[in-house]
């Protein structure tokens, strides 16, 4: 699987300069065309909903409703893009989605309305990176190690907290920021934080020297090492964006589901590493895009609303829907080695 | 390292040990409601022989089971001669043998198991069975007769059906009515035993047609996720059946947000937010279907009777019986005051 992918990971470390020779260009090319394959599949799935239920699949409600929906796992799954491009692994993703929600509607945190849920889901998040940032940059942790004990103990304190019971969310402008009414021409505030993610990462990988370390880091850390790069510091960097991600991630669930649960975020890992993968982020590293990752969530999304719109059951629903990881993922390899 | 005592770690510094604070002070739940509990007066309160209970259950990691664990222990406290051994609960088949089997070392004199997995712990009630210690089943069922003395728990497909002829009356005049239904989790035999009552007794009512159905997972996210769907898919319904109260704070949410009223919506487990919005009928939700924790409490009633060698009050019977199915009642605007105390967080 990755034998294949392995010339572009050796070029990694000469592209930093960012005009680089031809090299460069081929990757950009490919990336392209890899982009565009994703919109095919995207495309099509569109043109069978829109040929199975006509009415209830093209209309604006839905548009908001697919994006909505889209919004909380696409936003942790920008984080986690950054991470597997530089080689490593997020698997806490979800359990610090649930640790940050439930801590953001308890009581106590709910006394201090809006501000209070917003800055304790962030922080919640960034604090959780932060220990996974430490113990695998500083504390050589293997990040698949590192992470899985992060989701153990964070769904571990997330019931403690609750107890098993859902927090219902009594702050009514947080319930309101949910709601038809706060719709900005006609756009959900969930989508635009989703869009803001979306561009902030975008620039952050494409247009700044953080986002080529990270894709040397990836590429081949020991060569990122000697030509200067403070790996450990980036991944440390790296680990607190995923979790950045995740806290605002907990946050816009929140706002959605009106509730904190500790049940929450349940596999976003795999939702998220699947997302990443079917846009073409290569699980060892080195390469990846986010604008892949935000279709590869976007076409998960199109996928589970036509199924529901259809009124397919979960049995049939879970075959095709891993039917569809292989295509996609073989469609796209096809394009990519025919160019 | 020179950064770490530059101003701007300090800074940074000071800023994490105050936001440490604060989150420290957020992680508070406490509220004025009471937990979960029975007020039921038990049953035959006079004293007898001294009885140790041992009660092990799966992780409560959901308010139903949350509830459980607290009828298990309020209901033990209100009894003098009941001594109450109960294990931290745990999802995993392999560890819950192991705090069963200390239980049976340490001859208590009844056990109360809900199991994890009643198959895969099917073993282990056998084996306390042979050591003398009967054991009453709660809910999930072991796979053999000869792994409990009694079995009690709740009817999932009478909660399908009760739900069913509760929405079958309300919608029997109405022509051409349509339903739909939000399932719980599908890889469940319990999900499935809730669709087929709750198909069975639509049957009665043949200008009713349910119309879709999806399955969500119990949790208020996917009922968030899955009810919007639903709501786009149809354009008008008359009816809804929720199977889980904890995934429909989820539903409703996504009713409230997609603005729709047009239809009556029942529920089912019984959440106090659940009975909350019934009493204040404020909403689409007029009803919900038991599936009473309080069976806990009754396993405890029924362990002191084994341990004493009683029946159970209000039977002719001189042995408790071997099999209780619970009642899935309908709780709506005319009868949840009675409930209300019962209900879960």
């Amino acid at each position: 699987m990755t034998q294949h992918a392995s010339p572009p990971r050796d070029d990694t470390p000469k592209m930093s300069p960012m005009e680089g020779p031809s090299p460069w260009r081929a990757l950009t090319a490919r990336a392209d065309v890899r982009t565009l394959s994703l919109l095919g599949v995207l495309a099509a799935l569109i043109i069978i909903g829109g040929i199975t239920k006509p009415d209830q699949f093209l209309d604006t409600r839905n548009l908001q409703l697919v994006l909505t929906q889209a919004s909380v796992i696409g936003v942790v799954t920008v984080g986690m893009t950054f991470v597997i491009v530089s080689g490593g692994i997020d698997l806490s993703v979800g359990a610090i989605v649930a640790l940050a929600s439930v801590w953001a509607t308890t009581v106590a945190t709910q006394e201090f309305g809006f501000l209070g849920i917003l800055f304790t889901s962030v922080i919640v998040g960034v604090g959780c990176g932060l220990v996974n940032g430490m113990l695998i940059a500083y504390g050589a942790m293997v990040p698949f190690i590192a992470t899985l004990a992060m989701l153990a103990s964070a769904r571990g304190l997330a019931l403690q907290i609750t107890d098993g019971s859902t927090q219902v969310v009594t702050v009514q402008s947080v319930l309101d920021l949910g709601g038809r009414d706060s719709y900005i021409l006609g756009i959900p505030p969930l989508v635009m934080v989703f869009a803001v993610v979306t561009v902030i990462g975008w620039l952050l990988l494409n247009r700044t020297t953080f986002g080529r370390r990270t894709v040397a880091v990836g590429g081949n850390a020991e060569a990122a090492r000697l030509a200067g790069i403070d790996v450990r510091r980036q991944r440390l960097y790296l680990y607190l964006l995923s979790g950045l991600c995740c806290g605002i991630a907990a946050f816009l669930l929140v706002v959605l589901s009106g509730s904190g649960q500790n049940t929450n975020g349940n596999l976003y890992e795999l939702d998220a590493i699947a997302a990443a993968i079917i846009g073409g982020t290569l699980l060892s590293g080195g390469r990846g895009t986010i604008v892949g990752s935000v279709l590869g969530v976007l076409i998960f999304t199109t996928i589970t609303n036509i199924f529901a719109l259809n009124n397919l059951q979960s049995d049939v629903q879970q075959i095709a829907k891993g039917a569809i990881i292989v295509a996609a993922v073989l469609v796209q390899r096809r394009t990519a080695h025919t160019t | 390292m020179p950064e770490f005592t530059s101003r701007r770690g300090l800074l940074f510094g000071t800023a994490a040990v105050g936001a440490g604070a604060f989150l420290t002070g957020c992680t508070s739940n406490e509220s004025s409601d009471e937990p979960a509990s029975n007020d039921q007066p038990a049953a035959d309160d006079k004293p007898g022989k001294q009885v140790t209970i041992g009660f092990a259950g799966p992780q409560a990691d959901h308010g139903w089971l949350n509830a459980i664990n607290e009828n298990a222990k309020s209901r033990a406290k209100k009894y003098k001669d009941v001594t109450l051994e109960i294990t931290e609960g745990s999802n995993d088949t392999a560890a819950q043998i192991g705090q069963i089997e200390t239980l049976i070392n340490k001859k208590v004199d009844v056990l109360v198991i809900l199991p994890a997995d009643g198959k895969a712990l099917t073993q282990i009630g056998l084996q306390a069975m042979r050591a003398d210690i009967p054991v009453v089943n709660l809910d999930r069922i072991f796979n053999s007769p000869q792994a409990y003395r009694c079995w009690i728990g709740g009817d999932n497909y009478g909660m399908g059906l009760n739900a069913g002829h509760y929405i079958g009356e309300k919608l029997k005049d109405k022509k051409n009515a349509r339903v739909i239904e939000l399932a719980g989790l599908d890889n469940l035999e319990l999900t499935q035993q809730r669709t087929q009552g709750f198909d069975a007794a639509l049957k009665n009512y043949p200008n009713i047609k349910k119309v879709a159905r999806q399955a969500a997972d119990f949790t208020v996210e996917s009922g968030q996720a899955k009810m919007s769907q639903l709501l786009q898919a149809q354009s008008n319904f008359d009816a809804l059946w929720n199977h889980d109260d904890d995934q429909g704070v989820g539903a409703l949410r996504a009713i409230d947000q997609a603005g729709r009223d047009d239809f009556l919506m029942v529920g089912g487990a019984g959440a106090l937010s659940a009975f909350q919005a019934i009493k204040a009928d404020d909403g689409v939700l007029k009803a919900t279907v038991l599936y009473p924790p309080t069976m806990a409490a009754s396993a405890i009633d029924l362990a002191r009777a084994l341990g004493q060698g009683k029946g159970v009050g209000g039977l002719a019977e001189f042995e408790i019986p071997a099999s209780l199915t619970l009642y899935s009642a309908v709780v709506d605007k005319e009868n949840v005051d009675q409930y209300m105390s019962t209900g879960f967080k």
